[in-house]
């Protein structure tokens, strides 16, 4: 993505199509919010009409409910339990198929065709998700290629948000809810009694040149002072707050605190929160061959800390209490992800909350380690 | 990453459940230098991938020895491999032993079973750069006398004059002639000035934690001390996350850790 930036446009509802005709003859396969299963997940469009227009969500811990709005909105939701590393960073890889006749050895190569993805909707706090596993996954030396090239070859439009989610957090986070970089066009919903429009930023050449065979004006100052406003009223509205000053020490200087306790009490170590989680990057290996032991091949799959086989060496787990595991999860996730990757490994989207069974907020656990006094050191 | 192949050239049988792998490039081939302390990912065709540190002189660049002990699924497939079969290699990873920094120290190096593989390497370095170091000593515990490796190097071993060699084991029948107990025991026993001693260790955590007291009672200060570590690992590139530390990636910032930097995560349980 480059940084040329031309002024922003404003495009009709309709428009949106137009756009994602564009994208599909462009070879995109287009991924964008759709509603299955009672939630809005993210698959393929085959139109804009497969947008979930008319719903919104309603989140609490432990909770997510569609319901219809009262106007037309095409983004009037917040995030579902999908989020957008299930095509970066797939849950289920082959990384390599390698066959052996005698002594002989031979990698097999992957004729797969390279998938190009056009992901639309993506919200601030899933930009800034994206950045952080880039950090993971393209570390220099040890570099992921796979996701290299899924994650060079996609088009993002972005989208601001025009709602706050009750477990949304992204101010705290400084994540959200304005898309500030890494994507090519970003929009915002202009949803009125009388108008049904998109502001649409422009950020890449890639995205210019889409843009030229979709109908726009040129914004005026008050379509940009509309969109302003959307977004300062989103901000207010953020279901939770995070205070994270001085939050990493409160972490890293009280692994024996309590709270570790009682909310393993409510934990069950299902392991949802990584899952839904759109920074969670963790993996196991798997090895198989065939029944001959000719051909054998390396897959990866998503793995959770809270898995007790996770942390398993000859001999036992080290961390076989949930406890330990949430404690880990926590732990990394807030602090130890700042000294590994230089921010905090979360965005506030409020996703583990939701998909919580038990309802555990992680708002709420943060605050709560180091805001008692901890226990005294022991000395043994 | 994808592994290399080697040919195995030569199984060692270093104890009833040890073996060392020698494995060797083809001609014309060459193998990645490596330094004392860092591992390899070694690849079961179709079994699976585990980290194993190079046990072999880091000197000697025309072949690769690991030492494994068989403790499971992959360790056992490693070892029934025979002559000329491919073994998968990735690697090396991770950080290796503080040589250059301890030069003109004393060197202790302490190591509990199989971690005297990975240590192998660093007594291969100090005897070929002998006049770079101060005094050097080793101590070794293992389970019994039938568990320890490298027999035959240890009695070379002894017999260098200036390297100190004690051997302790925690049962032993009426023929050892050796010391029987923790490797602790041994301590007061071997001549180094604690003020200018880099230890190395390497052995079960349980072996750690009472050492590193040990040698902090001797007056020693955290940052002489070096300790390997051993986590779950997968990837060797710190991106499956299975090897996590608190902060660190044992993977890719250790396995081999300045003491003060994991003396807090090693007082916790389940870290
Ligand atoms: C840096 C480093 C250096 C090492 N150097 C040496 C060395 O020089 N020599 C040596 O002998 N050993 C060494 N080890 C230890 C060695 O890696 C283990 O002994 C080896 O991984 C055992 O694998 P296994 O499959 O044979 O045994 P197991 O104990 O059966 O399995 C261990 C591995 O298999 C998987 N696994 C097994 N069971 C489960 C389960 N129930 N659920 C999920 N996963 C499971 C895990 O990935 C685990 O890592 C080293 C370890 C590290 C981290």
């Amino acid at each position: 993505m480059e940084t040329e930036s031309a002024f922003p446009v404003v495009i009709a509802e309709k428009a949106l199509h137009t756009l994602v005709c564009a994208l599909q003859k462009a070879g995109y396969r287009v991924i964008g919010p759709i509603l299955r299963d009672q939630a809005i997940v993210y698959d393929e469009l085959d139109s804009v009409a497969d947008l979930p227009q008319g719903w919104t969500d309603e989140q609490q811990p432990g909770s997510y409910r569609l319901k219809k709005r009262t106007d037309q909105a095409l983004f009037g939701y917040t995030v579902g339990p999908h989020s957008w590393k299930k095509f970066l960073h797939p849950p289920h890889l082959r990384l390599w198929s390698v066959s052996r006749s005698g002594n002989e050895v031979r990698f097999s190569h992957d004729k797969t065709p390279i998938q190009k993805y056009a992901f639309l909707g993506v919200r601030s706090c899933e930009l800034h998700a994206m950045a952080i596993q880039d950090k993971v996954f393209l570390q220099a030396g040890h570099e992921d290629a796979g996701y290299h090239q899924r994650r060079n070859d996609s088009f993002i439009i972005a989208l601001n948000c025009g709602e706050a989610g009750g477990t949304c957090f992204c101010t705290s986070m400084k994540t959200g809810p304005q898309a500030t970089s890494g994507f090519d066009l970003a929009l915002t919903e202009l949803l009125s009694a009388d108008r049904h429009e998109f502001l649409v930023e422009i950020s890449s050449q890639i995205g210019a040149n889409l843009m030229h065979d979709v109908a726009s004006r040129e914004a005026s100052a008050e379509d940009l002072a509309t969109a302003a406003n959307i977004l300062a009223r989103t901000a207010e509205n953020m279901g939770r707050h995070l205070d994270t000053k001085g939050l990493k020490e409160r972490l890293q200087d009280n692994p024996e605190h309590p709270r570790w306790d009682e909310v393993a009490a409510r934990c069950l170590g299902c392991s949802n929160c990584t899952m839904v989680c759109p920074t969670c990057f963790c993996t196991s290996v798997e090895d198989t061959a065939d029944l001959a032991g000719e051909t054998a091949e390396r897959w990866r799959r998503w793995d959770s800390c809270f898995n007790s086989e996770f942390s398993y060496i000859h001999g036992g787990s080290i961390r076989s209490s949930v406890k330990s595991r949430y404690r880990q999860w926590l732990t990394h996730k807030l602090a130890h992800w700042i000294d590994q990757f230089g921010s905090s490994g979360c965005v506030g989207c409020g996703r583990c909350i939701s998909w919580c069974p038990t309802g555990i907020d992680i708002t709420e656990e943060a605050a709560a380690i180091g805001s008692t006094a901890p226990p005294p050191e022991d000395t043994s | 990453m994808l592994p290399r192949f080697l040919p195995v050239q030569r199984r060692i049988r270093e104890t009833a459940d040890v073996l060392s792998l020698i494995a060797e490039p083809p001609e014309g081939e060459k193998l990645p230098v490596f330094l004392p302390g860092q591992f390899n990912m070694l690849y079961a065709f179709g079994v699976g991938e585990v980290p194993i540190s190079i046990s072999g002189d880091p000197g000697e660049r025309g072949r690769l020895v690991h030492t494994i002990r068989d403790v499971g699924a992959v360790s056992h497939a490693l070892l029934q491999l025979k002559r000329n079969e491919p073994l998968g290699i990735r690697g090396p990873f991770g950080k290796p032993w503080p040589l250059d920094q301890a030069r003109g120290a004393d060197i202790l190096l302490i190591a509990g079973g199989i971690g005297l593989a990975p240590l192998r390497p660093v007594i291969y370095h100090l005897l070929a750069q002998r006049h770079s170091y101060g005094r050097i000593a080793l101590l070794y515990g293992a389970r019994s006398p039938a568990d320890l490796l490298y027999h035959r190097e240890l009695e070379r071993w002894r017999r260098v004059p200036d390297f100190q060699v004690r051997v302790t084991v925690d049962h032993a029948g009426r023929d050892w002639l050796g010391d029987v107990g923790v490797v602790t025991r041994l301590l007061p026993k071997i001549n180094l000035d604690p003020a200018d001693t880099v230890v190395m260790l390497c052995g079960p955590e349980i072996m750690i934690r009472f050492s590193t007291q040990a040698l902090l009672d001797m007056g020693m200060n955290t940052q002489q001390l070096y300790v390997s570590m051993e986590r779950n690992m997968q990837c060797a590139t710190g991106s499956c996350g299975h090897c996590q530390f608190g902060p660190h990636f044992i993977c890719k910032d250790g396995p081999v850790f300045r003491y003060d930097r994991v003396e807090a995560l090693l007082k916790r349980d389940e870290i």
